[in-house]
């Protein structure tokens, strides 16, 4: 919740650093990852490299051409209108959209070297190094302690010590503990939304992932649950590398520090929707100085 | 509040007229329904538990079955009581299991492909196929082999309950929301594991509800049972082989019986299957609450 009035139009003022350094840039084409000269990033470590990659529900092409490294340790955030494809792209991080028949990736999606859609790629051991953090918060109808230590009881711990450990050292990551600690035999159901939702991340960093996942985690909950869930991001970037969406511009220049933006291209012919990734860069640049005008729109509010 | 001009006076009051006329007929049509159907329930009830409860003793319940002209107080009804039992929990053991596992297929595995279109048509098909028709067609494949039997008797009960489980199952398993599935699916969980640890138990109260209401609609099914079982007097531990009893048999042989002593028994035999049927539920609600108790 820091810079609360920060930026319902943060491109018109100027950031403190790099001023110099931007006004020199060169314009950047779309779609390349051009910040790294320019913009000190926290890490040049390469998670995911995505190559030219387009997603299909069956006969629907849901978005086509991303082209975009995600870096280690930082929170990329994705924005753009609804049925941009900004969730799909999210949910091909770990292969979510292998549960919706009749969905299917062409391009190359690398994951630390692996490709993720290669032949024998199992979506289970995906989705135990990449989790997720859905939209609505969706405990378990069990209790917290055990909707925390579902992840890794499912891994195969069973040492009550160990789980016991692990259940308390996830709550207080995910700064829940001081709430909960009273009531772990409780029902998940029974917190508050922001609760809740801690919750979801504490069970999903339970079992150690590599990358979290999250899909609009804070668009349900009041802003004051929201504070807190992009305080706890910002906390767990030091560990854990994280990919947002989010329709709420202010939240990407809060927390992230590289931005994607989204855009649905309308067929006309054929009245269909694409969704295509326009921009990608530091978070900075897209919000100060996009190259693309449809980039520009958005993120003053002409557009979306 | 020393206001400088008088509040305006607000009507809150619902407007008279059409729309109030139709709220209250339509209450009265609510009251009058409910009125129709607790008559039956409560007429039904009182004649039972009025002529069958002055039978009722423990050894009305374990005694062996006399002959119809045997006086009120003389015998009971021990055979059939041991025969539903055996007979209804062999046909539960038989298709629950069976039904349960078919419904997770039919929504968990099979989606929309042909086998499950057919399995879901066939188990709809076979909800309404009538009882004595399931009987008769395992007195064709199976007495006919190998005789009467509690088996058999299982055979016909379990399968007039096995669609009922496959139906309401398969609805509480529709009823548990997605959100939940991914949220297992994105921990790393097979699909077995999301089925087991979090499908299932969601939707564990509405399962046993529904297996609850085939039990009992079993308990009491006389028809399937009259060409399996046979109907006999003797109590026969042995579920599998031989001929064998059950107490709506023994209500529908006592009922069209001319004897008072017969008569008696016959109510007090429809008494104790309506406390059977009750007690059971009660018990499967305090094993569900027990697993519910997460639920909210």
């Amino acid at each position: 919740m820091e810079q609360p009035e920060q930026n319902v139009a943060a491109q018109t003022g100027m950031p403190k650093q790099d001023v110099a350094a931007r006004t020199e840039m060169p314009k950047p084409a779309a779609l390349q990852d051009v910040g790294r000269r320019e913009f000190a990033a926290p890490s040049d470590q390469v998670i995911f490299d995505v190559r030219d990659v387009s997603v299909w529900y069956s006969s629907f092409k849901a978005v086509t051409g991303v082209t975009m490294n995600i870096h280690e340790n930082e929170i990329t955030a994705f924005i753009g209108s609804s049925g941009s494809g900004k969730s799909t792209v999210l949910r091909s991080f770990n292969r979510m959209n292998d549960l919706i028949p009749g969905a299917r990736l062409e391009g190359e999606m690398a994951y630390r070297g692996e490709q993720l859609y290669a032949r024998d790629v199992s979506p289970i051991a995906v989705r135990r190094r990449i989790g997720m953090v859905f939209q609505k918060p969706n405990p378990f109808p069990k209790s917290i302690y055990d909707n925390v230590a579902y992840g890794p009881r499912i891994n195969g711990e069973r040492k009550k010590g160990k789980l016991d450990e692990i259940v308390e050292s996830s709550l207080r990551k995910a700064v829940l503990w001081d709430e909960v600690k009273n009531r772990l035999n409780t029902s998940g159901l029974s917190l508050s939304g922001g609760q809740a939702q801690r919750l979801c991340i504490a069970r999903t960093i339970a079992v150690e992932p590599d990358v979290v996942l999250m899909d609009e985690p804070a668009s349900a909950l009041d802003p004051i649950a929201t504070g807190a869930i992009e305080d706890l991001m910002k906390e767990l970037k030091k560990q854990y590398t994280i990919i947002v969406v989010t329709h709420n511009m202010q939240q990407a220049t809060r927390v992230s520090d590289r931005t994607a933006f989204f855009y649905v291209l309308t067929d006309t012919k054929s009245d269909t929707r694409t969704g295509v990734l326009v921009e990608y860069g530091p978070t900075e640049q897209i919000f100060q100085d996009p190259a693309d005008e449809r980039t520009k729109a958005y993120v003053t509010g002409r557009m979306g | 509040m020393a206001s400088v001009t008088e509040p305006q006076k607000v009507d809150l009051q619902e407007p008279a007229g059409w729309r109030r006329t139709k709220n209250r007929l339509a209450t009265i049509l609510m009251w009058i329904s409910f009125v129709v159907v607790i008559i039956p329930l409560v007429f039904v009830l009182y004649t039972v538990i009025a002529k069958g409860a002055s039978v009722i003793s423990w050894s009305f319940l374990t005694s062996p079955i006399p002959v119809s002209v045997a006086p009120a107080g003389v015998g009971g009804v021990g055979p059939a009581v041991l025969g539903t039992i055996e007979i209804v929990a062999l046909a539960t053991v038989l298709a629950v299991p069976l039904g349960v596992l078919g419904a997770i297929y039919l929504n968990e595995y099979g989606g929309r492909n042909w086998l499950s279109r057919f399995i879901g048509f066939m188990a709809d098909v076979m909800t309404g196929v009538p009882s004595i028709v399931m009987g008769l067609f395992i007195f064709s494949i199976w007495v006919l082999h190998f005789g009467f039997s509690g088996l058999a008797g299982a055979f016909a009960l379990g399968a007039l309950m096995l669609p009922i489980v496959i139906r309401s199952t398969y609805e509480m398993l529709r009823l548990v929301p997605n959100e939940l599935r991914d949220g297992s699916y994105a921990l790393g969980a097979s699909k077995s594991r999301v089925t087991l640890t979090v499908v299932l138990p969601a939707a564990l109260g509405g399962i046993v509800s529904g297996v609850l209401l085939a039990v009992a609609r079993a308990a009491g099914e006389t028809a399937p049972l009259l060409f399996t079982i046979l109907t006999v007097t003797a109590a026969n531990p042995n579920v599998f082989s031989g001929a064998n009893t059950s107490l709506p048999s023994q209500i529908f042989v006592n009922a069209s019986s001319p004897y008072p002593g017969g008569q008696a028994r016959g109510w007090g035999a429809a008494l104790t299957l309506i406390a059977i049927a009750f007690i059971l539920m009660i018990a499967a609600r305090f094993v569900t609450a027990r697993f519910a108790r997460y639920q909210r």
